[in-house]
């Protein structure tokens, strides 16, 4: 990236002062080495988002941000209804509220070393993974509603997993606010086989041994132990939040005139807040959300299933469920002043400080997990909120590496068996139905993720909890 | 088969795609054969079944949106994978048939799931040697 435009204010943290159509300053948070690496879109793209009506603050970078579709990935914005704030769908994202849940298993590297072929193999059979997998439920059009209105407590009270799961999701397991009927009849057709289903690309499950613990207090707290075993699942919305995202964003596109929005990008195509497109989106948006966590909560029913045949004994209990391509309405002091905002974090993770409400109890002390997933090659690492009154970026944080290479590079360098094997080689069992995709998520594709938890870390916006080494990987 | 080609260009961790022609709808075509591509390559698709698609739009580049959105729509619920498209435009408003089959993990191997066509980078524009050029960012 070009250093000419951006002013350093910290060795983590670098500004763009407001010019033309800005109304805010645009930051981001990255080291030095982080900082060149970006494309000059990330520039262009946060200061495009800081255009926008009603936002408040700055626009927001986290440092693992990349080039995407209207806000760069890793973008955060927050925007207030008083002030004719927005709400944007390309501000959210397709895969709206993908994210990722872990699951603790109390066993040891040398419990699962043994098995983990059989493991790996099991999984991969009972998960539904790839391109064209349908899952086991067919749902009716009541049970689709249903599903959008209860997300991850619909799927208890159908059996999949326990009510202790909820308070161990954000917002115990159901956005409140969705609107099953501002979801159009294509998406609920797309999502009809979709339950329980992975999704493909960079989604995955992991088998993941804890190799570093960084904070032991919070380590504790977690539950995570060193050389201890945890599950992580991937994924979102599926076919259903694809669709929404579609339906919305020419909505949006087309409305603007009318409503007397101009935007830089179209993909920043957006409504008021208090508008009836700008409500009817985020009805459908928080529907999404809700499929979103049904769907990991069925994820991660199917893997209990699968680790009870292994271990009988052991029961997975959920540490987290976080989503990283949201907008929330939260409250954030701003200049001392409390403020209700509508808070857009695109391949941004929530990261709310010790002692914040909205944490269940047990992990009020220590603050919120936050997933910063890695490739299959590499380490993932689980970071914690920080709070101090006043959060950096409406307390948010990175959710991953970042790729350093297009899919079109990686395929170019890469082979998808050989892939596979240098990782089996490694002690890493993938399982995939497409070795293109496995070369085109090759772990050189991606960026150093213990530069980004670094500078996140250093940042202020989460602090360094544990790191996951792969053992085994599901992609799609 | 449709006349022009059909090209994938990189964006970060999403895929471009560009469709060329002597036409629009040869563009247009070319586009939706370039997101397939993307997917799974071409020739190893049978073109068994033939699936009708129709769009309307305000403008050209909307009607691309709509179109790329309307494939990636019918391959999901379908549960298809396409190789070859044939595109007819009438003003704004286009007929498309699209060749392919049901979806076979182990003989196809898709490598990725596109999520939708975005809006940044859309172009619908004719060259100066008369080159019809329909250019898209997919989300996968």
């Amino acid at each position: 990236m070009d250093r000419s435009r951006l002013e350093r204010v910290s060795p983590n943290e670098w500004r763009i002062d407001p010019t033309g159509p800005m109304r805010v300053p645009a930051v981001i948070f990255a080291d030095e080495a982080l900082i060149d690496g970006m494309d000059d879109k990330v520039a262009e793209q946060i200061s495009n988002v800081a255009s926008l009506p009603g936002i408040v603050e700055a626009a927001y970078a986290m440092p693992d941000a990349h080039w995407g579709y209207g806000f760069p990935i890793g973008g955060v914005a927050a925007f207030d209804a008083e002030a004719d704030g927005v709400v944007c769908a390309g501000g959210v994202g397709f895969d709206i509220s993908c994210g990722v849940r872990t699951l603790l298993t109390g066993l040891t590297r040398a419990d699962i070393e043994p098995l983990k072929l059989a493991l790996a193999d099991s999984l991969f059979r009972q998960v539904p993974v790839g391109v064209g997998s349908k899952g086991k439920l067919d749902l009716t059009r009541a049970e689709m509603d249903a599903m959008l209105q209860g997300g991850a407590r619909w799927a208890v009270e159908r059996g999949y997993g326990g009510t202790e799961d909820l308070q161990r999701v954000e917002e115990n397991g159901v956005a409140a606010g969705a609107l099953a009927d501002a979801v159009s009849e294509k998406a609920k057709t797309r999502q009809r086989q979709e339950m329980g289903t992975l999704g493909s690309g960079n989604h995955y499950l992991e088998v993941q041994e804890v190799v570093e613990v960084a904070d032991p207090v919070a380590a504790a707290s977690f539950g995570l132990r060193l050389g201890e075993i945890v599950v992580s699942i991937h994924c979102g919305s599926r076919g259903l939040g694809h669709q929404i995202a579609t339906d919305y964003q020419r909505e949006m596109a087309i409305a603007m005139p009318q409503l007397g929005i101009i935007v830089p990008d179209l993909d920043l195509a957006c409504a008021p807040i208090r508008s009836e497109l700008g409500a009817r989106y985020l009805g459908a948006m928080r529907a999404a959300i809700n499929c979103a966590l049904a769907n990991r909560q069925i994820i991660t029913h199917l893997t209990q299933r699968v680790f009870a045949h292994f271990f009988p004994q052991v029961k997975l209990d959920l540490l987290f469920d976080v989503s990283h391509n949201t907008c929330k309405q939260e409250v954030h002091r701003i200049g001392g002043r409390a403020r209700d905002l509508f808070v857009h974090r695109k391949g941004a993770t929530r990261a709310f400080g010790p002692g914040h409400l909205e944490l269940p109890p047990t992990l009020r002390k220590v603050g919120q997990p936050v997933f910063i997933g890695g490739s299959m090659g590499t380490r993932s690492a689980i970071m914690a909120g920080i709070g101090d009154g006043e959060e950096h970026a409406f307390a948010s944080a990175c959710h991953g590496a970042g790729r350093q290479l297009s899919r079109h590079q990686a395929l170019k360098r890469w082979h998808g068996r050989q892939v596979v094997d240098d990782l089996a080689a490694a002690g890493i069992i993938v399982r995939s139905p497409s070795s293109r995709g496995v070369a085109e998520e090759a772990p050189g594709a991606y960026k150093d993720i213990g530069a980004v938890v670094e500078a996140t870390h250093r940042a202020g916006l989460a602090r360094k909890v544990a790191m996951l080494a792969p053992v085994v990987c599901i992609k799609g | 088969m449709t006349e022009g080609q059909a090209v994938q260009f990189p964006h970060g961790a999403d895929i471009g795609v560009r469709g060329t022609g002597t036409t629009r709808a040869a563009a247009f075509a070319q586009a939706a054969a370039a997101l397939a591509a993307a997917i799974v390559e071409p020739e190893i698709v049978s073109p068994t079944e033939v699936v009708s698609i129709t769009c309307a739009a305000p403008d050209d580049r909307l009607l691309l949106y709509d179109w790329l959105n309307a494939v990636i729509y019918e391959m999901a619920v379908r549960r298809m994978v396409f190789g070859r498209f044939e595109v007819s435009l009438q003003g704004q408003r286009l007929e498309g048939r699209a060749w392919g089959e049901a979806i076979d993990p182990a003989r196809h191997e898709p490598a990725v799931e596109p999520k939708g066509a975005t809006m940044t980078g859309l172009k619908v524009e004719q060259a100066r040697d008369g080159t019809w050029i329909a250019e898209c960012i997919v989300d996968v």
